[in-house]
């Protein structure tokens, strides 16, 4: 008997010894995971809520992306009976257990700024003043611009994202001087599409202002070569160029197909 | 057991027809997932009948009479679970792949019939596009090829498998390690999940005692200490838990899967001298 009680007091303190070393070095592990984007996931009340008591106990047990998919076809179920409230909860938990699947956060932007948006905007039913449907509507706006913002937090190298967020801008806000910035923020991340490099140039040059600076773009796009000579970017720098009154000679070649009727 | 991940794992291929967007996402999450749990009952529930149902058939006995020492006995009980683990994970991989490869072949086909290659080619043949229309198609097709292949089969992601083993060989230790000292196979059951559960909020307490300002100065002494004792004798079960991210597109670098694997081995190392030491002295 005593030394069956002498082995578990050694092995208690071989257990604390333990403990004390592997604390640093678990620490350091959390925080390189953390610098690779890891575990960067929250457990909220709200995924309490929504995926119930064995939902909330799967995601700690290794189901948390399992979890989030069903809780994600959940918010598309309420998308089809147009409850934006519960899809926007629904979304929350999505995005809070899978932060660095863009995706999410993409989509949630998009449901909220456009299609939850506009049902406010048409919902006379239950909002029968017209100020009051318009706040509502903007107030979709800013979810879905806060959606995009906290997915490019999580995710700084997804250009879709940014992609999102300026067509918010440029779509919803009319803000251009914002929109296109993140355009260009899009065009500076890997993976990207190349006509989002174009669009950012585009927008620059629809800003009042900023005609100079656009129309230097415009000339670096059109000086990469034919690819890219496509008529909107033809138009485009024959109007700076108009406003600009650049001299005949410094003007680009416009093909004859291409080129504007004059003032 | 194995039976039931694998028929989760085939289900994920219904999941994916239901749901609205990353059907391939799902496949992996689901399959990862349940690779991931079942893995981890599989470790406490087959390793927390090893010592109770030898000691009742009496098999203990006749092998302790030889020429084996306790420590012997031990770490062959465990290595016995290891191998048993290595099949069913290999099992489930190798089934998870083929349903990855089939869905990944059904990608490839629609990505086919999205970029119609050849038919752009006899358009502009014809003289009815473009020209170099076929070539900038091909590359678009190509793109979306490479991105679907980036997703699925990559190295990173029989890495993320391998720690899923290794974190379940962990679990196995600290069962065994429990089951040295405990009376009855269902005592070691429950402390051990209950261990493993604890151990996944491990980084929350962490992260509480060791903020310098804000809540943690608030934190009644006692709380800090219960805190302390949760991140000094429990795992940190989610430095193993690195799949769900892996399936989101994180990659594990290689320095991160060797520290992982180190302290992996390190815990097992202790759990089983810690399971010698109980298991030494205990009257039989």
């Amino acid at each position: 008997m005593e030394g069956a009680v002498k082995g578990r007091i050694l092995g208690f303190v071989v257990l604390l010894i333990w403990g004390m070393v592997k604390l640093p070095i678990e620490t350091s592990i959390a925080a390189e995971q953390k610098a690779n984007h890891f575990g960067g996931f929250k457990l909220t009340s709200n995924l309490r809520q929504q995926a119930g008591q064995a939902g909330f106990l799967a995601t700690l047990g290794g189901l948390r992306a399992a979890v989030a998919d069903l809780l994600w076809i959940r918010a598309h179920v309420a998308w089809q009976s147009t409850q934006y409230g519960k899809m926007k909860l629904l979304f929350d938990v999505c995005t809070a257990l899978q932060p660095r699947r863009g995706m999410y956060w993409d989509n949630a932007a998009w449901h909220m700024a456009w299609n939850a948006s506009v049902y406010a905007a048409n919902d006379v039913e239950h909002v029968p003043e017209p100020i009051e449907r318009r706040r509502n509507q903007e107030n979709y706006f800013k979810l879905g611009e806060d959606y995009a913002l906290r997915g490019i937090e999580n995710n700084p190298d997804n250009w879709e994202l940014y992609l999102r967020l300026g067509l918010i801008y440029k779509d919803k806000f009319k803000d251009l001087t914002k929109a296109a910035l993140a355009y260009e923020e899009a065009a500076k991340r890997p993976g990207r599409l190349d006509y989002v490099r174009r669009e950012a140039c585009y927008l620059i040059a629809d800003i009042p202002g900023r005609e100079e600076e656009a129309y230097k773009k415009l000339r670096e796009l059109y000086d990469t070569g034919e690819n890219e000579w496509l008529p909107t970017l033809l138009k485009k720098i024959q109007l700076l160029e108009r406003k600009l009154k650049i001299p005949q000679t410094q003007r680009v070649y416009i093909p004859a197909r291409d080129r504007l009727q004059p003032d | 057991m194995i039976v039931f991940a694998l028929i989760l794992i085939g289900m994920s291929l219904f999941l994916v027809t239901i749901s609205f967007q990353g059907q391939l996402q799902t496949l992996m999450d689901v399959s990862l997932g349940a690779m991931s749990v079942f893995s981890m009952f599989l470790a406490v529930l087959g390793t927390a009948m090893l010592l109770p149902k030898d000691m009742e058939d009496r098999t203990l006995y006749t092998i302790l009479a030889k020429p084996v020492a306790r420590f012997e006995y031990l770490l062959g009980k465990l290595c016995g679970v290891a191998a048993m683990l290595f099949v069913a994970m290999v099992l489930m991989t190798a089934f998870f792949s083929a349903i990855l490869g089939f869905w990944q072949n059904q990608e490839m086909n629609r990505i086919a019939l999205d970029y119609p290659v050849e038919n752009m080619a006899q358009v502009e043949a014809a003289g009815k596009a473009e020209p170099g229309s076929t070539e900038k198609l091909s590359q678009q097709r190509d793109l979306e090829m490479t991105k679907l292949k980036a997703a699925t089969f990559t190295p990173t992601l029989f890495g993320g498998i391998g720690i899923i083993l290794l974190r379940a060989v962990v679990i196995a230790g600290l069962t065994m390690m429990v089951s040295a000292f405990s009376t009855s196979w269902l005592f070691t059951v429950i402390v051990t999940f209950m261990v493993v559960l604890v151990g996944f909020l491990v980084p929350v307490a962490r992260d509480v005692w060791q903020a310098q300002a804000g809540i943690a100065g608030d934190l009644p002494g006692y709380l800090k200490l219960f805190l302390i004792a949760v991140t000094v004798f429990c795992p940190d079960m989610q430095i193993f838990n690195v799949v769900d991210d892996i399936a989101a597109g994180s990659v594990v670098t290689s320095q991160m899967f060797l520290q992982t694997t180190g302290l992996g081995l390190g815990y097992l190392a202790v759990y089983v001298f810690v399971g010698y030491l109980f298991f030494a002295w205990r009257e039989l």
